[in-house]
């Protein structure tokens, strides 16, 4: 915590004009880049200390590739992201390496995202090795410690994850995450491929963590009600860029952009009386290709307010709420 | 485990003796016999009708499948009938060691040079070195050895003069039985036939190795290991390679066959007094008995390789349990 001027002391996370780039190329021999792939295109946003940043959006608008950036799991083409001050693109090899016990990443699918060659104890326990916070017995000991942090049996660091059910192995890979003790967890869609049964249960897991641990979440998800349940502050995120930041009270209450309203719109609403009277925001199209973004705002070819300015300006970033409920939007009609 | 593997043993009792059955049957069928043509001259009538019953080739084939079973039972193997000097069981004491040499040396080889030739692709991937490694695996892979081994004499032994182009350079008595002794002879010796039978088979394991790592290394649990803060090295040693040589074991077992048949061809080329050379001769000559003999113990060999590549293939992927 030392850099940052003093001012805003409360930040964990800051990412600055993040972009994300994947290159297409072209050519047998010699490769030529004919085009990108834009998944992230310029975002910005803060984390404070102990809270939870929802980030929704609909398949394919970068999320995922957001917050792998972040982790500079992925490179960034280009901006920057500085954990408590410190600049994380800047960083590689070795002082990455120890950056990340810092923060840890939970995975969307617990199918894939677990070596089955590994038993659960060896998953859970290496990251304490490769950091060298415990070895031997002591580590043993933190495994079974986790795992009866996560709600799993101690008994079962023998067992490899083809043994466990999906919510199981997604408490397992919450525990390795956890093994090192982060300060910083990116959940990205951690509850996507359950059942919604277990999905609660996760969540549930996921807030009691927080409260006993004082971590903090950039939780990616694309099911509204449940991002609002566990977040602090959403971010609605469209074809690689923020449209909409702030609290998750004013989020849902008073959108401002159209395509939070639109998102908003399609959620269900438990109520049978006032789920009849629910309008319906439909959007027209599809996405465009990240490819290829419409010039102006990303959102224009579908926008039901659409503008002449649209197409000439991108829309900026600017607070709409007080310096201290801060509501972010980046429109024309603002 | 241990109920698995006795299980699968005797389960391959039944194979093992349907192929015995069928060889005998088969080469039984063959026109002519051990004495109907020795050299130029044929065997006088009368001599060829007492040395056939002497060897019970005059009762019906049956009995004398039957016969041949109780031989087995006392560990009898079978008499020779044209080179009386020597019994089936000596011929197989001095050849199986010089094709078991040739066949783990061959497939240790392929390992030896396949696995890090397919890891050297798949980590540098659509660079040179991949190019190159696929243009010699693809070459490899089709180069028959009746080719490759000829040419290596030609180049090595004809041109160069470096090394020696025929035999195997190691002789009975056998340490434990079936091992050579490493002398340089044996080594020098060893080089070209090991060679052309290892060849193929490394450029198919070098293929596979790459292919199969290159998919491991996409995976989910490799972003998961280096999200833990992992060295790159400890990722692909620890985390992606045992994956990947799930498939690479999988052929272990057609390879197994490949080898077993390949030393055929390769011990006739150089020369070398193997099991193989000894099973093409068996037919030449009609030696009933050897003949059937070594289709028992190379069918035995195969069905002991494939439960060992079985059990390699449950150590290298825990969701395989056998029980």
């Amino acid at each position: 915590m030392s850099s940052n001027n003093g001012s805003k002391k409360d930040v964990l996370l800051e990412v600055k004009g993040l972009k994300m780039y994947f290159p297409i190329t072209k050519g047998i021999i010699i490769q030529k880049k004919i085009a990108d792939v834009k998944a992230v295109d310029g975002i910005s946003f803060n984390i404070k200390h102990g809270e939870t940043l929802g980030l929704v959006g609909e398949s394919g608008c970068g999320k995922s590739t957001t917050g792998r950036a972040i982790l500079q799991l992925y490179r960034p083409t280009a901006g920057s992201v500085r954990f408590e001050g410190k600049e994380l693109t800047e960083m590689k090899g070795e002082t990455l390496r120890r950056q990340r016990r810092e923060m840890q990443m939970i995975f969307q699918d617990p199918y894939a995202s677990l070596n089955p060659r590994l038993t659960v104890g060896n998953i859970v326990g290496e990251p304490l090795e490769v950091h060298k916070l415990a070895s031997g017995k002591e580590r043993q000991e933190r495994v079974q410690e986790l795992l009866k942090l996560v709600g799993l049996n101690p008994y079962f660091v023998n067992r490899y994850p083809h043994e466990f059910s999906g919510g199981q192995r997604q408490r397992i890979g919450i525990a390795r995450s956890l093994a090192v003790n982060p300060k910083f967890i990116v959940a990205d869609e951690p509850i996507s491929a359950l059942d919604v049964s277990i999905q609660a249960q996760i969540v549930n897991l996921l807030e009691d963590l927080q409260a006993n641990l004082g971590l903090t979440y950039l939780f990616i998800a694309h099911d509204l009600s449940m991002v609002r349940h566990i977040s602090d502050r959403i971010a609605v995120m469209y074809l690689g860029k923020l449209v909409e930041l702030t609290d998750h009270i004013t989020l849902y209450e008073d959108p401002l952009h159209p395509y939070t309203q639109a998102l908003l719109s399609a959620v269900p609403i438990p109520d049978p009386y006032i789920e009849e009277k629910r309008q319906r925001i439909v959007l027209e199209g599809d996405v465009p290709s990240p490819t290829n973004p419409p010039s102006g705002c990303n959102f224009r070819t579908r926008c039901p307010r659409v503008m002449d300015i649209c197409a000439e300006k991108d829309p900026e970033w600017k607070n709409m709420g007080t310096p201290e409920n801060e509501h972010w939007v980046a429109c024309h009609l603002y | 485990m241990t109920r698995y593997i006795i299980r699968r043993l005797i389960v391959s009792v039944p194979v093992v003796f349907a192929i015995v059955l069928f060889t005998f049957a088969v080469v039984h069928a063959l026109p002519g016999g051990p004495f109907s043509n020795v050299g130029e001259k044929a065997m006088p009538e009368q001599m060829r009708i007492i040395m056939e019953r002497r060897f019970g080739l005059d009762q019906p084939l049956y009995i004398q499948f039957w016969n041949y079973l109780k031989m087995l039972a006392r560990g009898d193997l079978g008499p020779m009938m044209r080179m009386r000097s020597q019994t089936v069981n000596d011929i197989v004491a001095q050849t199986w060691p010089v094709s078991i040499q040739l066949g783990s040396l061959a497939v240790f080889l392929a390992f030896a040079i396949g696995v890090p030739a397919g890891i050297f692709a798949a980590l540098r991937r659509n660079s040179w070195v991949d190019y190159t490694a696929t243009f010699v695996a693809v070459l490899g892979v089709s180069i028959n050895n009746i080719v490759l081994g000829p040419l290596l004499i030609l180049i090595f032994g004809v041109w160069l003069k470096v090394l020696p182009i025929a035999f195997w350079g190691a002789e009975p008595p056998w340490v434990l039985g079936f091992l050579p002794k490493p002398t340089w002879q044996f080594w020098t010796h060893a080089v070209l036939p090991v060679f052309t039978l290892g060849t193929a088979m490394s450029a198919s394991i070098a293929r596979l190795t790459r292919a199969s790592l290159l998919e491991v290394l996409m995976s989910d649990y490799i972003r998961t290991a280096r999200a833990k803060g992992l060295k790159e090295r400890t990722v692909i040693i620890r985390h992606a390679l045992k994956n990947s040589l799930i498939p690479v074991a999988t052929i272990l077992g057609p390879l197994l066959a490949g080898v077993l048949t390949g030393t055929f061809v390769v011990e006739q080329i150089f020369a070398l007094n193997g099991m193989g050379r000894q099973f093409l001769m068996s037919i030449e000559q009609r030696e009933y008995f050897l003949l059937s003999s070594l289709t028992l113990i190379f069918s035995i060999m195969l069905v002991l390789g494939n439960l060992f590549v079985d059990i390699v293939y449950a150590w290298l992927d825990p969701r395989i349990r056998y029980d």
